[in-house]
């Protein structure tokens, strides 16, 4: 049985039109996770929005799974670091 | 309506071959593209423009009525209705074969209206090349004391001018973050909108000390309560509460409240504790009488 906040895989490869290795691909690259349960591969849905990105990346902007790795951690970077601005901001009363 | 040069968004000539079209494309949309330009607003207007140029210079077809009727797209529908009538005979060179119009419209209607006039609304662009993308995400931050923490509550927000109500759960943690789904910037060409994060800064302004659902104080006990005993009354998050006190109680003796810490985060009606520390007041500025009594009491 597959539980609520799981998207199975299959299912989002065909309404996106995409390889189902490109799932298992991600998953060895660490970029995402996923649940194996008989054998079929299921998503996260917090992971969504992610692999939507991952997605757009390899397939529109042809950027290889390498790429996607470094602009991934550079991405969360720059989030960080945005929040941090934010928090600093705050405090200075410049909101 | 103004003209856009879609040669010059994409950056090459206008001799420009279609692999020459495909690879500038994939090099300003990966150097544009919103996903990879989080905190640039104009990242969606720029990518906008790109894909637009790109429509029409991939597409033979559009390219050549681009090229064809240039600046003077306006008569564009002009021309090819005399071009019919006069059986299809040459007259691009009095359409201005030189000139070249640009505008922006998509097949959804995110391209520019010179787009819409000169391809129409329904643009002909293959659906495997159009991108979606979701839509900004917007980051907020939300003070909270440590009491209005302990309590679940609502609040409402205003992000972007638009009031956002949100239900803050008691237990919340300072720095925690909580993602609304869908409040973040609009999704592009049929996207989904971004969400909002939303990062808690709690401000302690209470005398416990805080270790996620654990609360910590610290009571002073005077020497008499201490050593024999009796009761000493306490403030807690939830008011004032009544303590026994064991005689021969020592300076640093904790004792455990259970229930009577932070709200558990998300379990409504779970409570973590409370750990008193006492610290045994030893009085001063002491009468004569009262340090003939210590003194007897330190020969007994």
């Amino acid at each position: 049985m597959q539980p609520e906040n799981l998207i199975a895989a299959s299912r989002f490869c065909s309404s996106h039109q995409i390889e189902y290795s490109f799932i298992s691909s991600l998953q060895q690259y660490g970029l995402i996770e996923v649940t194996e349960t008989e054998g079929d591969l299921y998503i996260n849905s917090d992971d969504l929005n992610k692999l939507e990105q991952f997605t757009r990346f390899y397939y529109d902007l042809q950027i290889n799974l390498e790429g996607i790795e470094a602009i991934n951690h550079l991405l969360e970077q720059l989030r960080q670091q945005q929040l941090e601005v934010v928090t600093l901001r705050n405090k200075l009363g410049w909101g | 309506m103004e003209f856009v040069d879609y040669y010059k968004i994409l950056n090459i000539a206008k001799t420009a071959t279609q692999d020459e079209v495909k690879n500038a494309y994939r090099k300003l949309a990966r150097k544009h593209h919103p996903d990879l330009n989080p905190i640039d607003k104009d990242a969606n207007k720029k990518f906008q423009q790109i894909n637009e140029a790109n429509e029409v210079l991939s597409d033979p077809e559009k390219r050549k009525k681009y090229d064809t009727y240039g600046k003077d797209w306006q008569h564009a529908e002009a021309y090819e209705q005399a071009k019919k009538e006069r059986g299809g005979q040459q007259y691009r060179q009095s359409a201005g074969a030189n000139s070249y119009a640009a505008g922006d419209g998509d097949d959804e209607g995110y391209f520019s209206d010179f787009f819409e006039s000169m391809f129409g609304q329904s643009g002909g662009r293959a659906r495997n090349t159009q991108v979606k993308f979701k839509g900004k995400d917007y980051q907020a931050e939300l003070r909270l004391t440590l009491k209005e923490a302990y309590t679940t509550h609502q609040q409402v927000l205003t992000v972007n001018e638009n009031k956002v109500r949100i239900t803050i759960p008691a237990g919340v943690e300072n720095g925690q973050v909580i993602k609304l789904k869908g409040h973040g910037g609009p999704g592009v060409n049929g996207g989904p909108n971004g969400d909002l994060y939303i990062t808690f800064a709690i401000e302690n302004d209470t005398a416990f000390k805080r270790d996620g659902d654990t609360l910590y104080a610290t009571v002073d006990l005077d020497l008499y309560t201490a050593v024999l005993g009796g009761e000493v009354t306490i403030d807690t998050l939830d008011g004032k509460l009544k303590l026994k006190v064991k005689p021969e109680t020592q300076n640093g003796t904790k004792t455990r409240l259970k229930g009577k810490g932070f709200p558990v985060y998300k379990k409504e009606g779970e409570f973590g504790d409370l750990f008193v520390t006492y610290n045994v007041k030893i009085p001063t500025g002491l009468t004569e009488a009262q340090r003939e009594l210590f003194t007897q009491l330190s020969k007994s």
